[in-house]
């Protein structure tokens, strides 16, 4: 027993701390959002070398570390400092030129004036206070002949990662293959610049804020549960009318264990109905879609020891899974529509 | 004592298996195109042990109805016995069985999304089934490996 435990206690850190390799750990945890070679996909293309060269590492295992909150690129606090390195150095092994350093050097600027020119040069993309373009991905709802969404700037995650120097570079200089352009071209001064940078910076307290509200959902139960005082063959007839009667389509009805166990032989006390408002579905599948491995909406009704209950997934509990606030309204809605039909089901 | 040993082997393959961190929601690309992306989805499924109980093809149903996507579908997943045992034991797993895998085209690729089974774990209380969902999670990143790996 002792040394299977030695054992153990020696894999495990084996497992945990040996020499990371960047391609191997860029591959797991980044490559299904950054695309394999860099280019994007669901996530922003890292390999462009416009923004590869004006970024510093350190700003990049900022990001790797804190994520966005809210803003689907997650926080991956539980890597070590050697793997979080190993995934920077294979990053910048995508461009010949070295990373430029990190300056600590604070940019004073007038943030008041500088949420005028926010207003007219910068909001178009960067959306109201900072928030953001819309949308995820290029597979559903990002145009595709954008190569990136406008990054939210009221957010921690970056207003941590990105230093105020490399804010200004960035407006003053623009990023080259982004829709991103250079604001000196555009007219405006180094000063104007500055400001700019000012209100971007101001907008920390607003970001806690939203990653504050971000975190409320954490508190929810995973599923909702209604006991039904009614038998269980009632119980499914009235879901399936109050189903119709919310105006979904009833897809079909099913044991839990179909295609589990030999057909015939499922628990017949445990049946699931699978329903959809395609409308909605789309709606969702177009601000993420990832959302779809919870789709299409499910209620199971099981019976057990002569009581009938009905389970549906908590949505609110799930979009945390996303970190994708754009994801909050809708799942929201969906609580209250199966809130709803599980009560009608048992009134 | 023998249901030590086993508890202390499973956890040594975990840790062999899993990568040292744990998200929440699991994710992988791979360059095959979707209708292979989808055989090697399913052959490692059944290479793992699990069977897969439906494939909900969600672009089927939403083209139908008039709106425009590119494939999706929904693999679900799982061992009858153990998803059996769950869902008596504990009701509350009830609506998250069996564990759904979707699987999407993004131009000439494919992405596969899941939530960590591990998160199934924090809905339960005995610490003995919990390592059940451990070894879920080593197979899905065993099964997501072999969808990186897998060459056209």
């Amino acid at each position: 027993m002792k040394n299977l435990l030695i054992v153990f206690v020696l894999l495990f850190s084996l497992s945990a701390y040996g020499a990371p390799h960047g391609d191997k750990l860029y591959a797991t945890h980044c490559s299904a959002c950054h695309g394999i070679d860099g280019k994007g996909g669901v996530g922003v293309p890292i390999a462009l070398p416009s923004f590869l060269n004006s970024v510093s590492n350190e700003y990049l295992k900022k990001t790797i570390r804190l994520g966005r909150p809210g803003r689907i690129m997650p926080a991956f606090d539980v890597l070590s400092n050697a793997q979080v390195s190993a995934i920077v150095e294979h990053v910048r092994s995508w461009t010949d030129k070295p990373a430029p350093p990190e300056s600590s050097a604070s940019v004073k600027g007038d943030s008041e004036h500088g949420k005028q020119l926010f207003a007219k040069y910068c909001v178009q993309c960067h959306g109201e206070n900072g928030s953001g373009g819309k949308g995820t991905g290029v597979t559903f709802s990002r145009k595709r002949d954008l190569p990136i969404i406008a990054p939210a700037l009221n957010n921690t995650g970056f207003l941590a990662a990105a230093s105020d120097v490399m804010i200004r570079d960035t407006i003053a200089f623009g990023r080259e293959g982004t829709p991103m352009t250079s604001m000196l071209v555009a007219g405006l001064s180094e000063n104007d610049i500055d400001d700019v940078v000012a209100y971007v910076r101001s907008l920390e307290k607003s970001a806690a804020e939203l990653k504050q509200n971000l975190n409320q959902n954490d508190e929810e139960p995973p599923t909702i549960v209604v006991d039904s005082p009614y038998d269980l063959e009632e119980t499914v007839e009235n879901l399936k009318q109050a189903i119709i009667d919310q105006n979904f389509t009833l897809i079909r009805t099913d044991y839990l264990e179909h295609g589990l166990v030999e057909e015939g032989k499922e628990n017949k006390k445990q049946v699931v109905l699978h329903f959809c408002n395609f409308g909605f579905l789309f709606e969702a599948l177009a601000i993420d879609p990832r959302v779809g491995m919870f789709l299409p909406c499910r209620v199971t009704v099981i019976e057990k020891d002569g009581k009938v209950q009905l389970s549906a997934v908590n949505p609110k509990r799930l979009s945390r899974l996303f970190n994708n606030h754009e994801l909050d309204a809708p799942c929201d809605e969906m609580y209250e529509v199966y809130s709803s039909l599980l009560e009608d089901a048992t009134l | 004592m023998r249901t030590t040993i086993k508890i202390v082997l499973t956890m040594v393959i975990a840790c062999l298996s899993v990568p040292a961190m744990a998200s929440e929601l699991l994710m992988v690309r791979t360059q095959q195109s979707f209708p292979e992306a989808m055989l090697t989805l399913q052959t490692s499924i059944r290479e793992h042990g699990y069977q897969v109980s439906r494939v909900q093809r969600i672009d089927i149903g939403l083209t139908g109805m008039g709106y425009k996507t590119d494939k999706y579908r929904i693999v679900f997943v799982g061992k009858p016995k153990e998803i059996q045992y769950l869902v008596d034991k504990y009701p509350v797993l009830a609506a998250y069985m069996p564990p759904q895998i979707s699987i999407f085209a993004e131009h000439d690729e494919t992405v596969l999304v899941t939530a960590n089974p591990n998160i199934y774990a924090d809905m339960i209380d005995n610490e003995t089934d919990k390592i059940l969902f451990k070894r879920w999670e080593s197979d899905i990143y065993s099964v997501f490996d072999d969808i990186r790996n897998a060459q056209d």
